[in-house]
């Protein structure tokens, strides 16, 4: 890695410059160690931090952009509408760098509809799902990821299948599909480094535990059942651009993508090798991981053909937001030519 | 007072000459939806406008593709008096199944056309019947049979030009204008339309006294509908981000934008310089609008009654964290699904105390293309100046029909992008994003991107102190709330003041705004001709301006006439002048067709009449 010297990083920041506020979750909440995931990707890749913009819906783990990257611009929408704004700031400037943070009530209920359309747009950023199966802030109740049969104290039974949202992504024409686990910080690090060189939207779907709701041995978001079933799909690193392979790998035994900005992924294959460029084995091996229940991670679907939006609407290479009076205002004459005709 | 009932009569004075009426009547084409028939009434429009007689066209139709009975309504009024009228002097029967109800829509001693067979029953004795053979000539011209029906909607432009005198050379003209000069199209069209008028000239005795003469009244002028006009203002305003989500009215604003953005709006290098996105609902599409506003777009949505309805969490949202958006809300008829393509003001409350708890928002009121032009790119300069949702409540008559209007003013003003920090300003003043820094409650912002440590803060729905900071604090939130309401107050300076006419000791005062305008014009001159004098204001932006206090004192009773059921805007008046309450009276009416001057000058004399029989007794 790129670095100043041992505290700084590439721009010569230390890595209290990306860190946030005193945290106000619950202690042991996976959204936590997400964070701190965030602030280390952030600061290893030597990113502007004012250049960052957070945004993200309601929940525990929308709220949880204050506690990390206090350098960079934050934006806590409303519940479920996190996508459409981060749309919107990515048309205006398209030189941010987007990380959206939602949880699985703001992603897979009340924000279905724009998760989907963010999706089919390829906005620029990387959407976190942070996945514990339940509402958190509205204090447990069962989400549209929770387990089917599950039992909850205080509100009983959930006779519901559970949403996959991974598959919801792949099928919305996602092209950067991968799930994770809040538990495993070396495979959260080098996909969200993926996610962010990735030119569109690229989905995080991480399960998150809420110790205080959804815990239990038995539960599929659960800190137990998690460690015990985490079926890793490849071991995965992360290398910038301009930076050599260091590492021997057997030969056969990895393959690599390289992402838009020049960077690359090695994914070392685990058991058999798993090909994530085809929609059809993703979706395939993920409705066999439910079948077999276990909480397949890596990166599930890669496609790099897709326009991104500000691609698909044709954008100056200067940020809408920084055109200058020339540019947004069209000449008097021009005026006068269009009103001769009416 | 007896006056005329509107419902049987159009009352004001007919120009006569010789036993001709001159350059004053209105035509009713009556078709069924979807038939084709928009070209022929819009080139009878347009060309006698181009004749230079003041003219307004109104189509009225109903929320269908196609069969439902629908009505253009053409008004030529040499005074200038366009508003919609409830009866026409002219009518053209094209639709059988709504006949009988047309005919008595007809002024007494008027005119009606119909195809030579398909009316059987004319059964007024005081009309002029001239009968069109619309199978005949549409059979002879060289179009596919499917493509008859339209081609039947040109006979009646052939015979109205005959029988008022309709330049041929103008139809021509608004044919060549109306299909943007394809000579084919041109051409067949012409060719029937001559043919009606050939065979009208040999077959028919005019007995009616409406004539069109040229004029030249309408010099100067332009025609065009408030949507366009309204698009045309975005795009010289700098717009840089629009989303919107397809509803009657409004669509028309986003299509033409798209129209002129293409070319007017071009980089050096071919890319936009903007971006147009049709969300998939209008939650998102305010979304959207929000977000690059906060990044720093140039950013507005434009929608109708439903969607203002989806889009009041993120209103709110907008006024509390403080980012720049327009709205336009082109009004139609609510509650709900409502009457989707009639036109009310009805949404005067919902836009102005949009989102729960407690907010207020600007909002724009044009009356005029002009205005919608001006307001166009006006709204982003108080948007980015005050920091907050702009509304601008158009209608679909102002919106979507044509009118008159004097040319646009290009923009004098430099843009104004509000208080905006850059990387130097906040590193030598620091960045402190809600404080009151010139006392005027307008608080600075940084833009993301901003390279300057220290630059950046967090934008919440939630409480937040001085420094964008998560806060619960009693104070904060209630200095925060009063600093919102002391920037309203600051937004007066920044908003278009209201248009007054006072009149010499004027008893009365009207306050009205939007489309509405035409109609109190005339209603204002047909009162004076009864002797009854008036003065009016028209309000262009809410809040409303302190100066309607000045203009209620001085009046004995000012009312208060718009378009919708329940006197919104009366009631938003009456909230700021709690001292002038008994002065203010209610004048609202909507039943879905544009509110008249009939109706104005009835409702008025009735009501006065009531008043001063309650003060005699
Ligand atoms: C329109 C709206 N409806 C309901 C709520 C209440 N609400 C706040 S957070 C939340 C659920 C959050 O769940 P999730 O996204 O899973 O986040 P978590 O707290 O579990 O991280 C709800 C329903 C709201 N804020 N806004
Ligand atoms: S309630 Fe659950 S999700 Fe919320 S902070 Fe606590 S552990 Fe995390
Ligand atoms: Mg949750």
């Amino acid at each position: 890695m790129a670095r100043g010297n041992n505290n700084t990083n590439s721009i010569g920041l230390t890595k209290t410059d990306y860190r946030g506020k005193d945290t106000t979750l619950c202690a042991g909440c996976g959204h936590i160690s997400i964070g701190s995931q965030i602030i280390t990707t952030a600061f290893e890749l030597g990113l502007q931090p004012e250049k960052i913009i957070k945004i993200s819906g309601i929940g525990c783990s929308s709220k949880s952009p204050a506690y990390f990257l206090s350098r960079s611009f934050a934006f806590n929408a409303l519940h479920g509408r996190m996508p459409s704004v981060a749309s919107g700031a990515m048309l205006a400037n398209r030189h941010l760098i987007a990380i959206g943070i939602s949880g699985d009530g703001d992603t897979g209920s009340i924000g279905l509809g724009q998760f989907k359309h963010a999706m089919r747009r390829n906005t620029p950023m990387v959407y976190i799902v942070e996945n514990n199966g339940v509402y958190g802030l509205t204090k447990g109740q069962f989400s549209a990821t929770a387990d089917e049969g599950q039992e909850l104290k205080y509100y009983g039974t959930n006779e519901l299948p559970p949403m996959d949202l991974c598959l919801e992504a792949i099928v919305s024409d996602c092209g950067f599909v991968a799930r994770s686990f809040a538990g495993d910080p070396k495979q959260v690090r080098p996909l969200l480094k993926a996610a962010i060189s990735y030119n569109g939207t690229a989905l995080l779907d991480i399960v998150s535990p809420c110790v205080a709701f959804n815990n239990a041995a038995d539960s599929t978001k659960g800190y137990d059942w998690a460690r015990d079933n985490d079926t890793p799909l490849h071991d995965i690193s992360y290398i910038p651009l301009h930076e050599e392979i260091t590492a021997d790998y057997e030969p056969g035994t990895t393959s690599s993508v390289t992402l838009h900005d020049g960077s690359s992924i090695i994914l070392r294959k685990v058991d058999e090798n798993y090909d994530p460029t085809s929609r059809t084995t993703a979706l395939r091996t993920l409705e066999d991981a439910k079948e077999k229940n276990m909480l397949l991670t890596g990166l599930l679907y890669y496609n790099p053909r897709r326009a991104s939006l500000v691609e698909s609407e044709r954008l100056t290479d200067t940020a809408l937001s920084h055109l200058s009076e020339t540019e947004l205002r069209p000449s008097e004459e021009s005026l006068k030519t269009i009103m001769t005709n009416l | 007072m007896v006056i005329a009932d509107p419902l049987t009569e159009n009352i004001g004075s007919e120009q006569k000459r010789n036993g001709k009426v001159i350059n004053d009547f209105s035509i009713l084409v009556a078709t069924p939806n979807g038939s084709g028939s928009q070209t022929s009434n819009l080139v009878l429009l347009r060309a006698l406008f181009k004749m230079g007689v003041p003219s307004s066209g109104k189509n009225l139709f109903p929320s269908n593709i196609q069969g439902m009975p629908t009505w253009y309504s053409i008004r030529c009024c040499q005074d200038g008096y366009v508003s919609w009228r409830e009866r026409a002097e002219i009518a053209v029967l094209m639709n059988p199944a709504t006949a009988p109800d047309d005919i008595a829509k007809i002024q007494p001693g008027g005119v009606c056309l119909y195809p030579e067979s398909a009316v059987n029953e004319l059964t007024r004795g005081d009309l002029n019947y001239y009968p069109m053979p619309t199978k005949q000539l549409s059979k002879e011209a060289p179009v596919s049979a499917s493509m008859r029906p339209y081609i039947a909607n040109m006979v009646y432009v052939g015979v109205l030009a005959h029988v008022l005198g309709i330049e041929i050379t103008e139809i021509e003209a608004a044919l060549r204008w109306q299909f943007s000069n394809r000579d084919k199209l041109v051409q067949l069209n012409l060719s029937v339309i001559t043919a009606a008028e050939e065979w009208a000239s040999q077959n028919l005795t005019k007995t009616d006294p409406y004539v069109v003469e040229r004029s030249s009244a309408t010099e100067g002028l332009m025609m065009i509908d408030g949507n366009s006009a309204a698009a045309l203002g975005a795009i010289y305003g700098g717009m840089t981000v629009m989303s919107w989500y397809p509803i009657t009215p409004s669509t028309s604003l986003a299509d033409k934008l798209s129209h002129y953005a293409k070319d007017l709006r071009r980089s050096d290098t071919g890319k936009n310089t903007y971006a147009i996105v049709q969300a998939e609902d209008e939650l998102a599409a305010i979304g959207m609008v929000i977000g690059a506003g906060w990044a720093g777009a140039r950013a507005m949505t434009a929608t109708s009654g439903p969607g203002i309805s989806l889009m009041s969490e993120f209103a709110g949202f907008g006024y509390y964290a403080e980012i720049p958006a327009v709205i336009w809300d082109i009004q139609r008829v609510g509650p709900s699904t409502g009457l989707p393509t009639r036109v009310s003001q009805g949404d005067v409350t919902a836009c102005y105390w949009s989102g729960h708890g407690d907010t207020e928002h600007v909002c724009l009121l044009p009356g005029n293309p002009a205005e919608c032009f001006e307001f166009g790119w006006r709204a982003f300069d108080i948007a980015e100046r005050l920091q907050t949702p702009v509304f601008v409540l158009s209608d679909l008559d102002l919106g979507m029909n044509n009118w008159m209007t004097t040319p646009f003013d290009y923009p004098e003003e430099p843009l104004d992008r509000g208080k905006v920090l850059t990387a130097k300003d906040v590193s030598s003043n620091g960045f402190h994003r809600y404080l009151d820094v010139d006392d005027d409650g307008i608080p600075y912002r940084t833009l993301p991107g901003n390279e300057q440590n220290g630059s950046a803060y967090f934008t919440r729905g939630s409480g937040h102190n001085a420094d964008a900071m998560y806060s619960e604090d009693p104070k904060d939130y209630l200095e925060n709330m009063k600093r919102l309401k002391k920037k309203l107050n600051t937004a007066q300076a920044y908003l278009p003041q209201p248009v007054t006419v006072l009149e010499h000791n004027a008893d009365i005062g009207f306050i009205g705004f939007g489309s509405t305008d035409p109609a109190i014009t005339e209603a204002r001159d047909l009162l004076a001709a009864e002797g009854l004098a008036s003065s009016y204001l028209r309000l262009r932006a809410l809040p409303a301006s302190t100066s309607i206090t000045n203009f209620v004192n001085t009046h004995n009773r000012v009312y208060v006439i718009e378009l919708n059921v329940d006197g919104q805007l009366h009631k938003v008046i009456r909230l700021q002048l709690p001292n002038l309450n008994t002065q203010l009276l209610s004048l609202a009416y909507c039943d879905g067709q544009p509110l008249t001057a009939n109706w104005i000058t009835k409702s008025v004399l009735d009501k006065e009449a009531e008043e001063n029989g309650t003060r005699k007794q």
